[in-house]
Parts: structure tokens; C-alpha cells; sequence
């Protein structure tokens, strides 16, 4: 338990956490897919957004690095922080905040070039690295860190799609954490990949909440509680219940969250 | 359940209605596959038809085109007489006469003036001309006796051919039986000869047949094409990035959408008059040269640009954009980064289409002048200067006979370029193609 014990720490230094939503409400046009959600994301743990289809932790997820701007009915109304900075200020970059809050999407989106080149993208815009050795040591890091450095770095020219699924989903991986971000968000990681693939990415996982805060969506309830420490259940637009992942699958409070990791619906 | 039909074995066994394999349902699978069996035979036809609608226009263009691919030569030795060409001035020599003398040397019998006027007219009229550069490049030829071959005159060459007869009333015929003799003469003489009629492309337009190629159009259409591509691609590429990829979908944005597909529809005459008004006589832009000529077919392409442009950038799968934005890229680096590069393919693909619809266009150059009359090859975007359609144009206008050859022929060479340009498209589309 010594994992928890050093998080525990964190959390009594920061506080409030890492990201903080308040009062969250999201509309797609008029329809609202968000209600007044207040959910706090702690450090260097792995949060774990579960629920049945629609009810929302996507779109949670995408309004902690604004992915949801690109899209144009969308309105997001509310108070999003991260390290008390509110990301949604006018005067904040979203370009800078996707730099700090790094994304993993549920199909592997590698770029259709190199392996080299996928993870030495972010680095290269945003101005990381200036000589050829510096990216060399970025790129070997980042592939480390995801576990695919042994696998790649005799190819690092190869085309990056021409990688297994799960080995994909790791260079995306890589990829994101190349940038050096604080957090990162998992939507859906491992949903199209095999059984051992999914294993490779879980134990990576949590390796990396050592290093970074996640928040993971899932479908798979036994993928929550294998890697998160903490769980949040969403219902319908509604963070129905957040606490300890042990406590959620235990002794959840709501009848709804009892409801769902039972398996009553959903 | 009283129906004879389900007491058979399966359905009572399920107890349910339908009886696979009854006369009533063996009768609807013939039918079915019947129908299915038409539906391919009306698309072979379909297919069949239209390529050997295909093979009879080539066929065509080919029987009635490929007389003007070899033209009739006379073989002449001139003797470059010092005393009609000077040394010190070769381009302005009598190089007529000494044509007129070589040919009437070789016919000594022909002694009457007249008839020696008319036996001249078996030589091209551009015979002196072409005697002429080849003294005023390379001037030590002038005092001795050099062997040149010069085209015949398009009636003598048509003889030749075949194409207009020797027989019949004489004074229906274009040449006499006298005019016949002196040619057969010639040909017993081993003077005349059939080459390969490389004039065709490397020449400029002419008044006479036998002399009058492409090359001037051909270098016409290159520069329209080029100051046509110049602008089109950019602009076009720049509008279809900001329609797609930036602008908010509002009525204003589908208003300029449904603006651009119907300007890809509106007929090329109309753009031909909106190049007249305004290029021209707005902006005083040159009539008649490829620069007006470009920008009136560049007006053209860019809606298909455009369209292309959008497509291939629709295509480019949203993932690939969300994992730009994801790692912080910003706008223009995702468009730059990754979007437009994946979307070149099918972008140089629509472009290569779009210019190859611009070469074969005719009606908006006749408009702003691109059919005049032009006897060197183009000197830039600022010269005048025809295009292939438009020579294609001006020949099958002119009565001559060897004009309609030409036409044919001029016919085939641009589809040549045509074919090239569209199987380049394919090649590229080939090559680039991207797999996710």
C-alpha cells in the first residue's frame, strides 16, 4: 500500500486536486448532455469515468482539454480548472492546455508517417527539443516510458500503422507523454483491442500514474476496478457517485451505481 | 394448420408456415435469378456500347486523320546561285527563283510561260522559306548545289494520298490531266517522296496545308495552362481549406456552397463572356494572348478544384485531426501537418481533371480571342496566341482539303494529351493512395 500512501500525501499538499469541475453543464444544441457535475481529479492517481453508453463521461472527459471546441453546437457552461488555472478563461490557449492535458483516443490514431516522427510531433511544435539528439532522447524516453521501445527501436522509420493494434495504442501513448504533459486522458483505450493487448496497456497504466494524473473512460467495469484508484459513475448527464474504486464496487451508496456494477443495466 | 403445404416435414417439425423448396418458391427463385442475371446483362451493354461508341470515334478520327501524319515531299537539288543570294545578306536572297528553276530543270520539257507558272505551283509556297532558313543557318551553302525536300502544294499531295481522284470530267477535277503528267513524271523521276509529317507538331499555324502544324497552338494551350493552374490551384486549395476545415456552418457558408456547385454547371461561354467583359475590357488585360486566356479558364477549373479539394479533405479520417488537436497542435498545423498532406492525392487528382477539362475547353477562347491567326509558336503569357481546341477550331473552318485531315489529326493530338493527363491522375491516385 505504498502506492496510496505516497498519493495520500499528494493529495493533502494540493488539496483540491489536480482538475476541478464545478457545477458542469454541457449542451449539444438544445440538448443538454451534462448535468451540474462537481468532480475533482486527484494527483498522480488514476480516476476511472464509468456509466452506460450516453450518459455523458465522454464529454466530460473531452472538457478537460477542450476537445469539445471543435465541435460547433457544442456549449460548456461552468467552472473547469486545472491547478486553480480555469481552462475555459478567455485569455487561455486551448493549444497550450491540450500541451499540459494530453489525450488517448479509443481507436489508436497513430499519424501515417514514422514511428520517429509520430512521437517526435508534439515535441517538434511545440518547441521542446532543438538538436537531433535532444529528439532522439525524447522519442527513446516516451517509447520506453509506454513499453515499445524494444519492440520498435530497430524500425523507428517504419510507417507507425503498420504496428499491431496494440502496439498502435501504445505509440499513441508514447506520443502524448513525448509532449511532457500533467495529465492524461484515456477514452476508452483499450476497447479495440485483444485480451493481452488490453492487459499490456492496463499494467502500463499503472506504471504511469506514478508519474502522471489519468482519467480513463471505460465501459469494462472489471477495467475500472483493475486500474483505478478512484471510480466515478454517470448516469443519464448525472455524476451519480465518486469515490475510492475499493468503496464504488464494494459499498456503493446509490442504488443506481449498486444497479450498474451488478449489472441490472447499462 | 389445415394447408397441405405445411404438413410437410420441416414445418410441422417447427411448427411454423414457410415451406422452403415448394414448387410456388422454386418458381420465385428462377425469377429472382433471372432478374439478377438481366441486371448484369443491361450493364455489359451498357458498358459495350459506350466503348464501342469510344472505338468508332478514334476509329474516325483515325481514317480521316491519318493521311495529315505523312506529307508529300519534292526532292530538289538547288544550286544557291551567288548572284540571287549574297553572302553578306542571306535572308533577303531570291530563294523563289531558284525553287522555280530546280523544279523547272527537272521538267525541261515544260517550255511554254504559262505552263512553267502553273508547274511552279507544285512546290508549297513556303518552299523558299524553308530553303531560306536553312542558307541563313549555315550561309557557306550559298555556291553550291545542295539536295532539299520541300512539301508539295495540298492539291498534289491530296493526289498523292489518294484522297481526290485523277479521273472523271477534267473540268470538275482540282488538277488537270497536264498537272498529273508533270507530278507522275516527278514520281517516276524518284523525286517525290512520303515522310512522316513531323510539321505537324513542330510547325505553326499556316494558310497553306501542307505547311501548317501545332506547335503554335500547342504552346498556346502550355501557357494558358500554366497561368490557369497557377491561379486556380492555390486559390482553390486556400477556399476548400477554409469552407472545410475552418469556416462555422451557418446560411452564409451554405450559400457560397451552393454557389460553387453551381458554378461548376454553368456552361463555359458564360465564363468566356464574364473573361471578355472584364479582364479585357475592365481590366485591359492583352485580348487574345494565354494570360486572359488562363484567367478565363482558371475561372473554369476553380469551382472543380474546390469541389475536389473538399472532397478529398472530408475523406481525410477525423481521428487523424483529433490526435493533432490532442497533442496541442494548433489550426493551421493540424491543416498543414497532416490534413492537406493526406489530401493531396485526391486534390492533385480533381486539379489534373479540372486542367485537362480546361485544355479541351473551346468556347470561352474564341470568346476572348484565342482563335487568331498566328504563324509562330507562343513568345510567353503576354503574346497572342491559339490553343488546340481553338486551331482544331479554325481548321475545320478552312475549305482546303488538307485541312480536313489536319483537323482529324489535330483532333487525335489533343486527345493524346488528354488520355496522358487522365492516366497521370489515375497513376498518382495509384501511387499515393493511403490506407487507415
Amino acid at each position: 500500500m505504498t502506492e496510496t500512501a505516497s498519493s495520500a500525501s499528494k493529495i493533502t499538499s494540493t488539496m483540491t486536486g489536480k482538475m476541478t469541475g464545478r457545477g458542469v453543464n454541457v449542451f449539444y444544441g438544445d440538448k443538454q448532455a451534462l448535468i451540474d457535475v462537481d468532480l475533482e481529479i486527484l494527483d498522480r492517481e488514476v480516476t476511472a469515468l464509468i456509466g452506460p453508453s450516453g450518459c455523458g463521461k465522454s464529454t466530460f472527459l473531452r472538457c478537460l482539454n477542450r476537445m469539445n471546441d471543435s465541435i460547433e453546437i457544442c456549449r460548456v457552461v461552468g467552472d473547469i480548472r486545472l491547478d486553480d488555472e480555469d481552462i475555459y478563461a478567455p485569455e487561455l490557449d486551448p493549444v497550450l492546455l491540450r500541451a499540459r492535458v494530453g489525450m488517448v483516443f479509443q481507436k489508436p490514431n497513430p499519424f501515417p508517417k514514422s514511428i520517429y516522427d509520430n512521437v517526435a510531433y508534439g515535441p517538434r511544435i511545440h518547441g521542446l527539443a532543438n538538436t537531433r539528439a535532444e529528439f532522439d532522447q525524447i522519442v527513446e524516453t516516451s517509447l520506453e516510458k509506454a513499453g515499445l521501445w524494444g519492440e520498435v527501436k530497430d524500425r523507428l522509420s517504419e510507417p507507425g500503422t503498420g504496428l499491431s493494434g496494440g502496439q498502435q495504442q501504445r505509440l499513441c501513448i508514447a506520443r502524448a507523454i513525448a509532449v511532457d504533459p500533467e495529465v492524461i486522458l484515456m477514452d476508452e483505450p483499450c476497447s479495440a483491442l485483444d485480451p493481452i493487448a488490453t492487459a499490456r496497456i492496463e499494467e502500463l497504466i499503472d506504471e504511469l500514474r506514478e508519474n502522471y494524473t489519468i482519467v480513463i473512460v471505460t465501459h469494462s467495469m472489471q477495467q475500472a476496478a483493475r486500474v483505478s484508484q478512484r471510480t466515478a459513475f454517470f448516469h443519464l448527464g448525472e455524476l451519480v457517485e465518486v469515490g475510492d474504486t475499493e468503496q464504488i464496487f464494494t459499498t456503493p451508496r446509490e442504488e443506481r451505481t449498486q444497479g450498474y456494477i451488478t449489472g441490472r443495466f447499462g | 394448420m389445415t394447408d397441405p403445404a405445411t404438413t410437410d416435414l420441416a414445418g410441422k417439425d417447427r411448427g411454423r408456415t414457410t415451406v422452403w423448396g415448394s414448387p410456388e418458391q422454386a418458381r420465385r427463385f428462377r425469377a429472382r435469378r433471372r432478374a439478377d442475371q438481366r441486371l448484369r446483362l443491361f450493364g455489359l451493354g451498357a458498358v459495350a456500347l459506350s466503348l464501342a461508341l469510344i472505338l468508332i470515334l478514334i476509329g474516325s478520327l483515325g481514317y480521316s486523320g491519318h493521311t495529315a501524319f505523312t506529307q508529300t515531299h519534292l526532292v530538289l537539288d538547288v544550286t544557291i546561285d551567288p548572284a540571287k543570294v549574297r553572302a553578306d545578306e542571306p535572308d533577303t536572297g531570291n530563294y523563289r527563283a531558284l525553287i522555280r528553276g530546280a523544279l523547272w530543270s527537272l521538267l525541261p520539257k515544260v517550255r511554254n510561260s504559262a505552263d512553267r507558272n502553273d508547274l511552279a505551283k507544285l512546290a508549297s509556297q513556303g518552299a523558299p522559306y524553308i530553303l531560306r532558313d536553312r542558307v541563313v543557318a549555315d550561309p557557306s551553302l550559298i555556291g553550291q548545289t545542295i539536295k532539299i525536300a520541300v512539301p508539295v502544294s495540298d492539291p498534289y499531295d491530296q493526289l498523292h494520298k489518294g484522297v481526290i481522284p485523277r479521273t472523271g470530267p477534267e473540268e470538275e477535277r482540282r488538277l488537270k490531266d497536264k498537272q498529273i503528267a508533270w507530278f507522275d513524271d516527278l514520281v517516276v523521276q524518284g523525286q517525290i517522296e512520303s515522310r512522316l509529317n513531323w510539321g505537324l507538331l513542330f510547325n505553326s499555324d499556316s494558310r497553306f496545308p501542307e505547311l501548317a502544324g501545332l506547335a503554335g497552338a500547342i504552346s498556346g494551350s502550355f501557357y494558358a495552362l500554366l497561368v490557369c493552374f497557377a491561379l486556380s490551384f492555390p486559390i482553390g486549395i486556400a477556399s476548400a481549406v477554409y469552407l472545410e476545415e475552418f469556416a462555422p456552418r451557418n446560411r452564409w457558408t451554405s450559400l457560397i456552397e451552393v454557389n460553387i456547385n453551381n458554378l461548376a454547371a454553368v456552361p463555359s461561354v458564360v465564363f468566356g463572356l464574364l473573361g471578355l467583359a472584364v479582364f479585357i475590357q475592365f481590366f485591359g488585360i492583352p485580348r487574345s494572348t494565354p494570360l486572359v486566356g488562363g484567367m478565363t479558364l482558371a475561372l473554369m477549373t476553380l469551382p472543380t478544384i474546390i469541389i475536389a479539394t473538399r472532397l478529398a479533405l472530408a475523406a481525410v479520417p477525423p481521428s487523424i485531426r483529433e490526435a493533432a488537436l490532442g497533442l496541442g497542435a494548433s489550426g493551421h498545423q493540424v491543416v498543414l501537418h497532416h490534413v492537406l498532406p493526406l489530401a493531396m492525392p485526391g486534390i492533385m487528382t480533381g486539379t489534373i481533371i479540372g486542367m485537362a477539362r480546361a485544355l479541351g475547353e473551346t468556347a470561352p477562347l474564341l470568346l476572348i480571342g484565342m482563335n487568331a491567326f498566328i504563324i509562330s509558336t507562343s513568345g510567353g503569357i503576354l503574346e497572342p496566341a491559339t490553343a488546340l481546341p481553338t486551331q482544331i477550331f479554325i481548321w475545320a473552318d478552312s475549305p482546303e482539303r488538307g485541312f480536313a485531315a489536319r483537323t482529324a489529326a489535330g483532333i487525335l493530338v489533343l486527345i493524346a494529351f488528354l488520355v496522358a493527363m487522365n492516366l497521370s491522375a489515375v497513376v498518382l491516385r495509384r501511387k499515393f493512395e493511403r490506407r487507415w
